[in-house]
């Protein structure tokens, strides 16, 4: 097992690179000019020329490839064009309000699907099921920024319960941290509840017929023992992965949900620099996703040998 | 019952923690929350032309020169000055006991170094540095200009509201290569700026600067007069979503949103809490840009032809509404209700639009379908809409339209590229500038006519040169005032752009604040009821 986590996080490294150079390669053709965007619209040519000049633009692909390339192995992501900024400085600023509201969803997410899933498995062909079918097709289908903007009209500025933006640090105190990721967590989760329920409904279906379910029964056993303990834990490796494959979808959900209530994290961040083109920040953004999502898959992996002990690596 | 229980137990907690983060009320009473027009991405206001940047500089530095509300120059930092030798020979006297946020004492040898560092980047500060055969500080308090011939415009140049402003830096820092970002933000103005509570992208917060010393006299107006700080702190707050900010002023977790998106002012407007106000008499005068490099906007006979097809009240309402307090549609190259303003040659803009005159006059002149392609900024949502405005005016008098719609950063990259549109180049694109940006010829880039040197679009306008330069030369308003006259039936002769109308951008904040200047968004003078 250690010699398998040692060979899948060396893996990662050639993903990297390999990521590495797609993301510098496709901002090299993409059209943009952050020099442009630094000098602003009544500078003239000459002033963006010259700005383009002292920010090493006009130099060669190869040439600004190799000093990123290099700098990354030293552990130095670069500095932001706009900024003047370290990258590195920028994520750190950047990745709590997005690691909270990702956790916050993920939990939120999880401990209200897979009961969703095993209750409407259970219950198939009922109320209870197509109540939780269509609030599938639901989340599925209403945007996250209707979701967010719904949600900030009647819980923030009707009702006045919860704040309508922004972000309080985790160090500031729970009840402020929280406060301020309910409604983007609901917003964020309603897609990822709708799949998770929907696969584990799907999975707790098949798993219900099997035998040895028929026997847990034969002997007794009690309906949440045969759900919980019996079912679910056979149905978990599927879930698994979809949960880990969501974290994606989390990723991705959490630029516009960040945008919706002004909360200042990573996905922001990432909007902001592709429409300035502050390539360091991109290409460092970019790199971090990459890496936490390698890592995403490698936990979900490990995850699969304590839910089916068959599995070995 | 008991669901019910539970969410007013939940909401009971919620809201003492909320008053305690002075979420949900005004905030303290000194503490200022504003959420400004964009991110405030570069700190340094000579390497860019950025509005942000140039309202975070008058927060952090002062200038020699006020601007006031009657598009005057005021000593500010100046004490005063003394011109002599018919004029060739200005000196620039020094307050007293003016500090830099570090502490160290301001000095005319700072002074210098940031006007030369500004006049670098500046239209009228390189015409300003072209006529000074030495610029000095012959003592700590005294800067002396000494001009190859006179400037009458010395004076204005210092106090320009439209970027760069001739902030004034220490000299250390004010020797930076005006292309490159000083590296340390050491203001001369009312507040410090708090680099270390800085976090791009989100916040940038500011701290009344206790040694700044207000001018003891005047009356404040725009950027002249006394400076009195009433406020301990000020944070901006970037919010880009606009339903954000919006909701964010509503509910009262920020005092004041500079510039609310127009589909959203009705809502404001309802709010009783909620004071909406124009603090920029001079606006936004959109325009349509033309490349001058090829056809068929290389002649200026199809570019001339085009002013008789320019509907400035249609343009304006896709930007803003129909609300006819919120826009203009007499405007000429100068905005209406400054000093230049004139009527010559405008009956070219206000008469009949008469389409089919219009599509004659630029068959005559040989407009033969070739294609023109419009650079469109489709993630900016008013130039979007003088953009489509623009398309549809062009293929109602009968030109074949190409839309290549994208992010203004990309649009930009392909507005500096001179080849011709089928290579990757351009016809025509559309943006704002604010007024204060065309209000005379020294400021307005978009009419120079120096060919390749110009602004974007590089007309060639040799006549409009040498009356750009008349017009630096002009002793008083009325020549100048006489001058613009002319210069105004040539830029409608020459046609570089045309003028698409004026809007008023109206800024929200929470009742109870008063004390707001007119002009860019301002913190001196400010303060709660």
């Amino acid at each position: 097992m250690f010699a398998y986590v040692v060979r899948r996080i060396l893996a990662t490294i050639p993903v990297m690179a390999v990521v590495a150079l797609f993301v510098f390669s496709l901002l090299y053709v993409a059209p943009g000019d952050p020099a442009a965007v630094i000098a602003g619209d009544q500078a003239t040519p000459d002033d963006v020329e010259r700005i383009r000049q002292s920010l090493g633009l006009d130099r060669p692909y190869l040439v600004r490839f190799g000093a990123w390339v290099f700098d990354i192995m030293r552990g130095d992501l670069g500095v932001s064009i706009f900024t003047n900024l370290p990258v590195v400085t920028m994520i750190q600023q950047r990745i709590e309000p997005t690691l909270s509201l990702m956790v916050v969803t993920l939990i939120l997410a999880v401990s209200i699907a897979v009961p969703m899933g095993v209750v409407a498995a259970w219950k198939v062909g009922t109320w209870m099921d197509r109540a939780v079918m269509g609030f599938a097709v639901l989340g599925f289908s209403v945007p996250v920024f209707v979701v967010g903007y719904l949600l900030a009209y009647v819980f923030a500025l009707e009702l006045d319960w919860l704040p309508v933006q922004g972000y309080t640090p985790f160090s500031q105190g729970f009840v402020p941290w929280f406060e301020n990721l309910i409604l983007p967590a609901i917003a964020l989760g309603s897609v990822y509840i709708a799949l998770i329920a929907r696969i584990t409904r799907a999975t707790m279906l098949e798993v219900l017929q099997q035998d040895y379910i028929r026997t847990a029964r034969a002997k007794g056993a009690g309906q949440p023992s045969i759900l919980f303990l019996h079912a679910l834990k056979n149905a978990a490796v599927p879930i698994v992965t979809v949960i880990g494959i969501g974290i994606a979808l989390l990723i991705g959900g959490a630029v516009v949900t960040e945008s919706v209530f002004a909360i200042p994290g990573l996905g922001r961040l990432t909007v902001d620099a592709i429409l300035r083109r502050d390539y360091p920040v991109i290409q460092g953004v970019v790199l971090l996703f990459s890496f936490v999502y390698v890592l995403v898959n490698l936990v979900i992996d490990l995850l699969y040998t304590l839910f089916d002990p068959r599995i070995r690596y | 019952m008991r669901r019910r229980h539970l969410l007013a137990a939940a909401t009971a907690a919620a809201l003492p923690a909320r008053a305690a983060l002075g979420q949900g009320t005004a905030g303290a009473a000194r503490v200022l929350k504003f959420v400004p027009q964009a991110d405030l991405a570069v700190l340094d206001p000579i390497v860019t032309t950025a509005y942000v940047t140039r309202h975070h500089g008058f927060a952090v530095w002062d200038t020699l020169y006020g601007f006031t509300q009657d598009y005057a120059a005021e000593p500010q930092m100046a004490e005063g000055h003394s011109v002599e030798n018919d004029g060739r020979r200005v000196t620039i006297r020094l307050r007293e006991g003016l500090k830099f946020h570090d502490g160290e004492p301001v000095r005319a040898a700072d002074c210098v170094a940031s006007i030369r560092r500004w006049g670098a980047r500046d239209p009228l500060g390189q015409v300003l540095l072209a006529r000074t055969e030495e610029l000095s500080a012959p003592d700590d308090r005294t800067i002396l200009f000494r001009l190859s011939r006179p400037f009458p415009l010395l004076l204005d140049a210092l106090a320009k509201t439209s970027p760069p402003v001739c902030f004034i830096m220490p000299e250390r820092l004010a020797a930076t290569d005006p292309r490159q970002p000083v590296q340390e933000i050491v203001g001369s103005g009312p507040f410090r700026f708090l680099a270390d509570e800085r976090v791009p992208g989100r916040r940038a917060v500011y701290e009344r600067f206790a040694d700044y010393v207000p001018r003891a006299e005047g009356v404040p107006t725009w950027t002249a007069g006394p400076k009195r700080v009433h406020l301990d702190r000020v944070e901006w707050h970037i919010m880009p979503d606009t339903a954000a900010a919006s909701a964010a002023l509503q509910a009262g977790d920020v005092d004041w949103w500079e510039n609310p998106l127009g589909e959203l002012q009705p809502q404001l407007r309802r709010n009783r809490n909620i004071v909406m106000e124009i603090l920029d008499p001079t606006g936004f005068v959109g325009i349509a840009r033309f490349n001058t490099l090829h056809p068929p906007f290389d002649r200026a006979v199809i570019r001339r032809a085009l002013l008789g097809a320019v509907d400035q009240e249609a343009f304006m309402t896709a930007v803003i509404g129909s609300d006819r307090s919120l826009w203009r549609d007499d405007v000429g190259i100068f905005p209406p209700g400054t000093p230049l303003a004139n009527d010559e040659g405008m009956g070219v803009l206000t008469g009949t639009r008469d389409i089919e005159k219009v599509k004659r006059e630029i068959a005559e002149a040989g407009y033969g379908g070739e294609k023109v392609v419009l650079l469109v900024a489709n993630d900016f949502p008013t130039l979007a809409a003088i953009a489509n405005v623009g398309a549809e005016m062009l293929r109602r008098v009968g030109m074949e339209v190409e839309v290549v719609a994208d992010q203004l950063s990309a649009l930009l990259q392909r507005r500096a590229r001179r080849e011709a549109p089928a290579a990757g180049g351009w016809n025509m694109f559309f943006t704002f500038w604010s007024g204060l940006d065309l209000f005379n010829p020294g400021v307005n880039q978009a009419l120079r006519g120096t060919g390749e040197r110009a602004w974007f679009g590089w007309p060639t306008m040799p006549r409009m040169e040498e009356l750009r330069a008349q017009w630096f030369d002009a002793p008083d308003l009325a020549a100048q005032q006489r001058l613009a006259r002319d210069i105004q039936a040539e830029a409608l002769r020459e046609a570089p752009y045309l003028p698409l109308g004026q809007y008023f951008q109206a800024t929200a904040y929470r009742r109870g604040l008063s004390g707001m200047l007119k002009g860019p968004p301002l913190f001196w003078n400010l303060q709660r009821a």
